[in-house]
């Protein structure tokens, strides 16, 4: 297929580009899914090779199923992301909003400290936030980490957001003022659907942090009863011996639901915008 | 009905000062229009009326009543933009009926005055559809409805036309026209075109650098301009503006004279001047030349001429339709 505006030589070089990039950044994966289903010999044997009727074995699947409640560490996981993407995604919009929206004394200020977050890492802080969970009691708990997460989460919501909020025509906003709508209705009805696929960027970049994150859960929730799934694979880890089916296969699981959760999004990130709204 | 009065109006952005101190009457059934070249503050004038932003320093008042404190939803208007700004997620039929549901009234109610509204506008195949699958001057339309619906005091229009083609510009100035006989409401209007200001207004209101230059009626603009600034913008082509002292006429700065007050001939005339370049429009011709007394002079004759650039003409003013104006651009009656 040649038209006017490709030339076959550049579309084939972008392919290639975009080929190595994906075999590179697949390739962890495929690693990690194709040993999880063989015997623990095979897997050092020959770590790159498909696993055969020989070396297939459920042995790793079936060590993370019995060991410890992995179903609820699971569980804790999908709060925890969820919960704080939920959050994040709330917080981080309406403050975006009133960034972009209003003018007040401050605002550029507001926007800067609200940025900081992005350049400073919050694991800086990790000792002062222990201290204060211990206070105020919440160590061991779902709600420390999505405290934690949240606010890790909102100083890029909030950039990303608010830069696409001032695209957002004011004219609408003002044609919802004048029909009587609060401010309120103007930020969920008209404003929210329209910044959707920014919506959707910020919940993954949200997302996969968190539920790759072993920091946070080991220093605050290390509990049985709120372990995380990264967290909880670390068990096979140990000093002198490491369970490398478990490991694996607690991994290719846990690869699973944020799989989902991205196809969900990514979707959003795809789908254009509203039409019609201005011209 | 609904009448508008503004009492010096300022209103200032950091330093900047937008507007400076507007005083205006709107009388009850008036279409007003605000005319200006952009950054005059028209827009921002309009959207102290609607209330969308507050005014420094001055007072509005809707109807006799003191407006300063009371939100826009509440002001008993209805504005129309320029990007038409229709919700995306809703159908033409919610669209304009939006303002009432918000307003708490009656689905009975509603229903009948969005069927009278897309009645007067010729929308009634499109109520089910929604703004991304209609075309512009269709997107216009429902927004002019959206107005109508709320049957308000006053209709703010800001720039409604920019947006469109030019075919359908006139055809929605048309409509914007007979809308404005059939319903007798106050409409303030908001333009850069001076075109629109001209065929629509029963009242021009000149602005510029955030004050008014002059307020009248079209022709008063057009034939008794207050100054300079409101010579140069009514017209067009624009007004040939000439140094008094190169036509030895004392007791003036300027010498305004617009194009269709010049007669050209190829015999005889006051002025001697090469033609540089000319325009055929078909109904009018517009010949720019040289000439040695007044420089570059814009000149528009009436049907078609056989001039061409190089030709040398000679160019009579109509002594009766020339401005003056002293050394502050204020015109000299």
């Amino acid at each position: 297929m040649s038209n006017a505006r490709t030339a076959p030589v550049r579309t084939a070089l972008i392919h290639l580009a975009l080929l190595s990039y994906t075999v590179i950044a697949l390739f962890p994966v495929f690693l990690t899914v194709v040993n999880s289903f063989k015997s623990r010999a095979a897997i050092f044997r020959e770590p790159m090779a498909v696993p055969t009727p020989a070396t297939f074995s459920l042995i790793g699947y079936e060590t993370v199923l019995k060991q410890g409640d992995f179903l609820g560490y699971f569980q804790n996981s999908m709060i925890v992301t969820i919960a704080s993407i939920a959050l994040v995604l709330l917080f981080g919009a309406m403050a975006a909003f009133a960034l972009s929206e209003y003018r007040f004394r401050g605002n550029l200020l507001m926007g800067l400290y609200l940025a900081l977050g992005i350049m400073i890492p919050i694991r800086l802080g990790t000792v002062a936030i222990l201290q204060g969970m211990v206070a105020t009691g919440l160590v061991n708990t779902r709600t420390a980490l999505v405290l934690v997460y949240t606010a890790q989460g909102l100083p890029l919501a909030i950039f990303i957001l608010s830069e696409f909020m001032r695209t957002v025509s004011d004219d609408l906003k003002n044609a919802g003022r004048i029909d009587g709508l609060s401010e309120y209705s103007i930020f969920f009805r008209l404003v929210l659907p329209l910044v959707r696929p920014a919506m959707a960027t910020v919940a993954v970049f949200t997302m996969i942090p968190i539920w790759n994150d072993l920091w946070f859960p080991l220093i605050l929730a290390p509990g049985e009863a709120t372990k995380t799934v990264t967290l909880g694979a670390q068990m096979f880890i140990g000093q002198y011996v490491t369970n490398w089916n478990a490991v694996l296969a607690a991994l290719s699981l846990a690869i699973m639901p944020v799989m989902i959760l991205y196809v969900i999004f990514s979707r959003q990130l795809i789908r254009g915008i509203t039409a019609g709204a201005v011209k | 009905m609904g009448s508008l009065q503004l009492q010096s109006i300022r209103k200032s952005f950091g330093n900047q000062d937008v507007l400076k101190g507007i005083d205006l009457d709107v009388k009850d059934g008036e279409f007003v229009i605000f005319v200006g070249p952009s950054g005059c503050g028209k827009s921002t004038l309009l959207r102290v009326i609607a209330g969308l932003e507050d005014a420094s320093y001055g007072t509005v008042r809707i109807d006799g009543k003191e407006v300063s404190a009371v939100p826009p939803a509440k002001r008993g208007i209805a504005m129309v933009f320029q990007s038409y700004a229709l919700y995306p997620h809703l159908t033409v039929k919610d669209n304009m009926g939006l303002g009432l549901k918000q307003a708490g009234e009656s689905k009975a109610v509603i229903d009948q005055r969005v069927a009278k509204a897309s009645a007067m506008l010729s929308l009634d195949p499109y109520l089910a559809r929604r703004p991304s699958e209609m075309s512009g001057g269709q997107r216009q339309r429902v927004a002019i409805g959206r107005a109508i619906v709320r049957e308000p005091k006053l209709f703010l229009f800001d720039e409604p036309l920019s947006n469109l083609d030019a075919a359908l510009r006139v055809q929605t100035r048309l409509e914007i026209a007979g809308l404005h006989r059939r319903l007798k409401a106050t409409m303030i209007y908001v333009t850069h075109d001076q075109v629109e200001a001209m065929t629509l207004a029963d009242k021009i209101v000149v602005l510029n650098a955030g004050q008014v230059e002059q307020v009248g009626s079209p022709m008063d603009l057009y034939n008794k301009p207050a100054n300079l600034f409101v010579a140069g913008f009514i017209g067009s082509p624009q007004m040939n503006f000439i140094a008094a002292e190169k036509l030895g006429q004392s007791g003036a700065k300027t010498i305004g004279i617009r194009p269709e007050h010049i007669a050209l001939s190829r015999e005889a005339g006051d002025w001697t001047g090469k033609v540089i370049h000319v325009e055929h429009l078909g109904a009018d011709t517009i010949v720019y030349l040289e000439t040695e007394t007044t420089g570059l002079l814009t000149v528009r004759l009436f049907g078609e001429h056989a001039y061409a650039p190089d030709d040398i003409v000679y160019a009579a003013p109509d002594t009766a339709s020339m401005h003056r104006f002293d050394a502050e651009g204020r015109a000299i009656s």
